[in-house]
């Protein structure tokens, strides 16, 4: 190229430039790529996704000095208040055969989607650095988030083998059903969390407000009672204890009670039990990502 | 080879507004109602419920052709980095297209990195967050970490990046983000990190990067890194773009105008 490029263009009219760019194939800055491209650039961006979401959880404990300690020693700590208010304070342990399993299974599999919502909630308004700094498919963030929180429970649950051997359970061929249940309850965490991360990208506010939707959200899903002893003895309406056994997170915790506690059995789940976690995950999954790719190009605005 | 010839334009700016809002800004006196006031009644009484637009960038319109470097100057708080991550796609505009060939990058991974982690780490993700694939990043590896000169000191690579000085941590940014090759890439003010020595090494590279990058923008305060660079500058003054044209005829004007206390307004 010649260097004579640069007697400069006297600022030509504005349909001139619109012309000028589609004579050379320009394409606009920004905009938004159509939803199969959406997914192929999120797909070629899995090994960022997956770098930071370790990142996030490695960096968490690296001041403290037990470390890396924490990832398991923080959900034990957790259990164990639980069961001091719970179990032995208000007595809520009553006829639930196996409680502390029972308690702590529910929490482990609660604080999953209760962190992965929360992180979710902050994924876009509180990374807006990153948002302006780096170019990529925006969804990376709340998936990102929502992996770290499923990292965080692989740690978990390895602290929840040591107290189910610990309280005489056997593991059995059942326990092959965690994967399944982690994973449906993955996907609709993420789901969730795309959700909110657009929400909370337009307005943060919502984090403020989320901390007591989840906790209401919490104390009707039998993280730490049964629905369905509870409400079974009750005078509750039939259609009552439908709705809240067919909530998703009562769902998930149901099924990995049902999968790891040898006294939880079949008929204390919910009907069509699997197609409640499946059409959960896929509602909140597809829905959630096709509402989040909807304004990807507006994150980021001040 | 003809005059005549066109040139190929690689990015068009066309009548670019950008706004900015920014909420809680009332004026102290019952910002809690303001703030009621602006979730009822969204949009109609943005301004007087204490969302504040800031308009940033007015009407800007210019082409960028291949193979030019741009500089871009002004007074502090003119629109140049605001322009700049329009430009890269990152930041919406208001109205008015920004029309880009391929996918402008803006130089800069600091966001993506994380303190608490180390060197070595800190590397590979941020390779990743700016679209490297991991086999390039592990064959680029070596050249980063040596050209940072993180590790002339001994191993710090494998220490946590909290512990680097200011100079060491902004050298390995720098190192990370000039990595990779780019069609047209944004520079902001990235020339003043580090000590002399890395300096030079720095301008080196964004010589290097502007061969292979079809434009180059850069924005900085530093007239002279602006003049050893660029051959166009454009000329931005409180978001209106108020000179375009070759680097010597615009600095003299700008340097007019901010040596003399803004007095002799040219056009």
């Amino acid at each position: 190229m010649s260097q004579v490029l640069h007697a400069p263009p006297p600022a030509p009219a504005e349909d001139d430039l619109a012309a000028l760019a589609a004579r050379h194939g320009l394409s606009v800055s920004g905009a938004r790529p159509s939803l199969p491209e959406y997914v192929r650039q999120l797909w070629a961006r899995r090994h960022f996704i997956n770098a930071f979401a370790t990142a996030k959880l490695t960096a968490q404990y690296s001041e403290a000095k037990l470390g890396q300690v924490w990832q398991v020693a923080t959900p034990l700590l957790n259990a164990a208040v639980y069961y001091f208010v719970f179990g032995i304070l208000l007595g809520t342990s009553r006829g639930v055969a196996d409680y502390v399993p029972f308690l702590v299974t529910g929490v482990f599999v609660w604080t999953f989607t209760q962190n992965s919502i929360m992180s979710g909630t902050r994924a876009i308004s509180g990374n807006l650095g990153l948002v302006r700094a780096l170019h990529f498919p925006r969804a990376a963030l709340p998936v990102s988030f929502a992996l770290q929180q499923l990292q965080q429970l692989l740690f978990s649950m390895a602290a929840l083998v040591l107290i189910l051997l610990g309280f005489g359970m056997t593991p059995g061929v059942s326990w092959v059903l965690v994967l399944p249940v982690l994973a449906l309850q993955f996907v609709f965490n993420a789901g969730v969390s795309m959700v909110m991360a657009r929400m909370g990208a337009k307005t943060p506010d919502i984090a403020q407000l989320m901390p007591f939707v989840l906790r209401t959200w919490m104390y009707v899903s039998g993280v730490m009672w049964s629905i369905d002893r509870t409400l079974t003895r009750s005078d509750v309406p039939h259609v009552v204890k439908v709705l809240l056994e067919s909530n998703p997170a009562a769902v998930y915790i149901d099924l990995m009670r049902f999968a790891l506690i040898d006294s939880f059995k079949a008929h204390q789940l919910p009907h069509h039990v699997w197609a409640l976690a499946l059409g959960w995950a896929l509602l909140a999954g597809v829905g959630g990502f096709i509402y989040f790719w909807k304004a990807e190009e507006t994150y980021g605005r001040g | 080879m003809a005059e005549h010839t066109e040139p190929v334009p690689t990015v068009i700016a066309d009548e670019v507004d950008i706004v900015y809002r920014v909420n809680g800004t009332g004026s102290g006196r019952g910002s809690a109602t303001a703030a009621l006031n602006r979730i009822l009644r969204r949009g109609k009484a943005e301004k007087a419920a204490g969302v504040r637009r800031v308009h940033a960038v007015k009407k800007v319109s210019f082409v960028a052709y291949k193979g030019e470097a741009i500089g871009l100057i002004g007074t502090n708080g003119s629109g140049k980095s605001t322009l700049l991550k329009a430009v890269a796609g990152l930041l919406p505009v208001e109205s008015g297209r920004i029309y880009t060939d391929g996918q402008p990058s803006l130089l800069g991974v600091n966001a993506a990195l994380m303190n608490d982690l180390t060197g070595e780490r800190n590397v590979h993700l941020g390779g990743l967050a700016m679209g490297m694939s991991r086999e390039e990043i592990k064959s680029r590896y070596q050249e980063i970490v040596d050209f940072s000169g993180i590790n002339e000191k001994g191993d710090f690579i494998t220490l946590p990046m909290r512990t680097y000085s200011s100079g060491m941590a902004a050298r390995l940014r720098f190192s990370i983000a000039a990595a990779k090759n780019h069609d047209v890439l944004l520079i902001d003010e990235a020339l003043a990190t580090g000590d002399r020595k890395f300096q030079q090494r720095s301008e080196e590279r964004i010589r290097e990067l502007r061969k292979e990058a079809g434009t180059v923008f850069l924005v900085s305060h530093n007239n002279k890194s602006i003049r050893d660079t660029c051959e166009r500058v454009l000329w931005l003054e409180r978001g209106e773009l108020r000179m375009d044209g070759p680097t010597e005829e615009v600095l003299e004007a700008y340097e007019a105008f901010t040596g003399g206390a803004g007095k002799r307004p040219r056009k």
